[in-house]
């Protein structure tokens, strides 16, 4: 069972398990201020914010969609998408896991995923003996013990609106761009955690493990704030093939770290990627920006993307603090008809301030994968060091690996460092493996993994357990 | 235990081999001579199941089997390894963690549990022992920023973990110091059983001064010209290929 056929399998699931039953909770398709205010109100969201969201629409209007990008796809019609859909109730998907197409349960357990989760994936209905909520429950009383903050988002707004107020749209702008406005104007739900001064998270955080998550992946928004020395590790997605009815994906992450503080953010991304021809994959585009605000302040960006028809994706640090330290690691994969446009912004204001950017394309099939990146050095940001390395890697003869880096460094004393290599997964190579007596397939695994090592090592150990998994399935059918 | 009959063949137009036939029983060393472009490392490589060749004729029979119709992967689990004469580098893989994919691939295709983690590593120090290696080299990634001699003294690491019935070898003594020629030389004998068949490429005879073979061919313009015991290598240093062929 290939990649592509599970996923249509996922494709299909949807087609006839939801969408007659969500429509009477969903808002007819169309973007206007009504919208937005009867968003505002089924959330029962306080006046401040829906004013927030009627700015940023009013900026919206004025916006125009970016064209830069290395990306071919049809223009997106904001007005034939529906902007709300309530939570889905129990009751909507199906009623146990033997209702799920069994090639999807496959592919959860060559991932290893427990059951409990699989029906979680699936849109199975769980009910409240559901294994995880004890876990979740002892899970929030530890961090509660330590002070930390982590809940959705829409949540957030009510217990600590004074710390959403503040931080909310303070790293990413309203206006920042096309879809991050439009994202400020309507956003569903996402994370918001607060880490006080001097408090080491006890944990992983980990999306998994935040309640209420079910529909929330269309406009998402999270907001990290890491306080003074303090520290948190924040896991996002899944490597299971997620079902999402939304093609288009219009994300919005910001995180804040004070002095001495380190936020290190991983993703594991395998949204539908379509079929062959792309069609029916998720569009994904996403703003993620963290600012080190204070002196020794570290971010750390940590990816893996395999799924998207399209992806669009600059996970970025603005170096505001001195000896502020900013990270990107990054591993995309782009098969089937798939286009990856991402890499990274590294903003050097704050003197001394250090970047690394390692970023690994996997291009196949017919996959276009682009690396975009800037690095820009402010004057007075004196002393900065910036090392990129880009390598690209690709199987067979039809896909694309693309690199656009740019500089803009206004300081003589910066020193930027960029290398860049493309190559090809060798029949040498190969063939050496499987007199080994490795398969062809574990053959390929073998030497993709090797390339994507230095950024898996980066992911916290069992995200990169599974992100070899994943990758493993994904890359199936590529050789022979 | 290999029955080679008139085989032919071929990459593109050129031909490369022109009707071998080479019979090999348990236990013996073939060592097989000839200049470059004679075909031996093809004819190696053909064992071993690169498809760059096209075979246009005869057979090759190995324990029963029609070796030609099996995956390079299946040769390996039947017992059959192939020393290269340039290993390849695999960037970010680390040696160790191919040498235990490698015996853990062959264990479970012919039947034995997976190896412990303990066990495993027990058996790899013996043997870089014997190699005369590092242990730092099992965390360096495979064979990238080897020497030549180092590459092949891990070539022959992997057949002693790997046990083979048959192991081909192909120029393992190109690129080795003095030294390294008699570690590997002696690796390759203490590999000497009564079970386990080798056949050896190389252009010098310094190799088969330390490896003693049973037979020696001289290979040419992709046939065997003349065959024979090891005196037929000394026969070859005196005389060189040009001096056999006119012979």
């Amino acid at each position: 069972m290939s990649q592509q056929e599970i996923d249509q399998l996922v494709d299909q699931d949807y087609k006839y398990g939801f969408i007659t039953e969500i429509e009477s909770d969903t808002l007819p398709p169309g973007l206007n201020e009504d919208v937005i205010r009867e968003i505002s109100a089924r959330k029962g969201e306080p006046e401040w914010l829906l004013e927030w969201r009627l700015e940023a629409y009013a900026k919206w209007l004025k916006m125009t969609p970016p064209e830069w990008a290395h990306l071919d796809y049809t223009p997106i019609d904001f007005q034939a998408i529906s902007y709300f859909s309530a939570p889905k109730k129990q009751g909507d998907g199906p009623k146990s896991l033997d209702e799920v197409d069994p090639a999807l349960i496959e592919t959860y357990n060559k991932l290893g995923i427990p059951l409990e989760e699989q029906k979680m994936l699936a849109g199975v209905a769980v009910d409240a003996v559901f294994d995880s909520v004890s876990v979740v429950t002892t899970f929030k009383e530890k961090l509660q013990e330590a002070g930390v903050v982590f809940c959705p988002l829409s949540e957030a707004v009510h217990s600590h609106p004074e710390l959403v107020k503040k931080f909310l749209g303070s790293v990413v702008p309203q206006n920042d761009n096309y879809y991050a406005a439009l994202n400020s104007a309507v956003f569903s739900d996402g994370s918001f955690v607060y880490i006080p001064k001097g408090v080491r998270c006890p944990m992983e955080l980990s999306t998994y493990f935040r309640i209420n998550q079910q529909n929330t992946g269309q406009f998402e928004r999270t907001l990290i704030v890491a306080e003074d020395n303090s520290y948190v590790s924040y896991l996002e997605g899944c490597t299971a093939p997620q079902r999402d009815e939304n093609q288009l994906h219009a994300a919005v992450v910001e995180l804040v770290a004070g002095a001495d503080a380190e936020i290190k953010y991983s993703t594991v991304q395998n949204w539908f990627a379509g079929d062959d021809e792309g069609k029916g994959g998720i569009y994904n585009f996403v703003t993620k920006r963290g600012e080190c605000r204070g002196d020794r302040a570290k971010i750390s960006w940590t990816q893996l993307e395999t799924g998207s028809a399209i992806t669009w994706k600059y996970p970025s640090c603005v170096l505001k603090g001195a000896d502020s330290v900013g990270e990107f690691y990054s591993v995309a994969v782009a098969g089937k008809k798939q286009q990856a446009d991402t890499g990274t912004k590294m903003i050097h204001i704050g003197p001394r301030s250090r970047s690394t950017i390692i970023s690994k394309g996997i291009s196949t099939a017919r996959g276009q994968n682009a690396y975009r990146g800037l690095v820009k050095v402010l004057p007075g940001a004196v002393d900065v060091r910036n090392f990129t390395q880009c390598d690209s890697l690709l199987i067979g003869d039809q896909c694309g690996a693309h690199t656009f880096p740019y500089i803009e460094a206004q300081e003589p004393s910066a020193q930027i460092e960029h290398e860049a290599t493309t190559s090809k997964v060798s029949d040498d190579q190969l063939f050496y493996l499987r007199t080994r007596g490795m398969s062809e397939e574990d053959a390929l695994n073998m030497v993709v993994n090797g390339f994507c090592k230095e950024v898996f090592q980066k992911l916290p150990m069992e995200f990169a357990v599974e992100a070899e998994a994943l990758l493993g399935i994904t890359l199936e059918g590529s050789v022979g | 235990m290999l029955i080679i009959q008139n085989l032919h063949a071929r990459v593109g137009d050129k031909p490369l081999l022109k009707g071998i036939n080479l019979n090999i029983n348990q236990g013996e060393v073939h060592a097989i001579m000839g200049p470059n472009g004679s075909g031996k490392s093809t004819l190696a490589s053909i064992l071993a199941g690169r498809d760059d060749y096209q075979v246009t004729d005869g057979k090759v029979i190995y324990m029963g089997q029609n070796l030609l119709e099996l995956e390079p992967e299946e040769r390996a689990w039947a017992g059959v390894f192939l020393s290269f004469q340039y290993p390849v580098e695999i960037p970010g893989v680390k040696n160790i963690y191919l040498l235990k994919a490698a015996v853990n691939a062959i264990r479970e295709h012919r039947g034995h549990a997976e190896l412990k983690a303990s066990d495993f590593l027990q058996s790899v120090r013996e043997k870089l022992k014997v190699m005369q290696m590092d242990e730092a080299f099992l965390h360096r990634n495979v064979n990238e920023g080897f020497s030549g001699g180092e590459k092949k003294r891990n070539e022959i690491l992997q057949m002693q973990l790997l046990e083979p019935t048959l192991a081909l070898l192909d120029e393992t003594d190109s690129g080795l110091d003095v030294d390294a020629l008699r570690v590997v030389g002696e690796g390759i004998n203490r590999m000497r059983s009564p079970e386990r068949s080798f056949l050896l490429v190389t252009h010098y005879k310094r190799l088969l001064d330390i490896v003693k073979p049973d037979f020696v061919h001289v290979l040419a313009h992709g046939e065997i010209k003349l065959s024979g015991d090891h005196t037929l290598a000394e026969r070859l240093e005196r005389e060189g290929y040009e001096g056999i062929e006119a012979a």
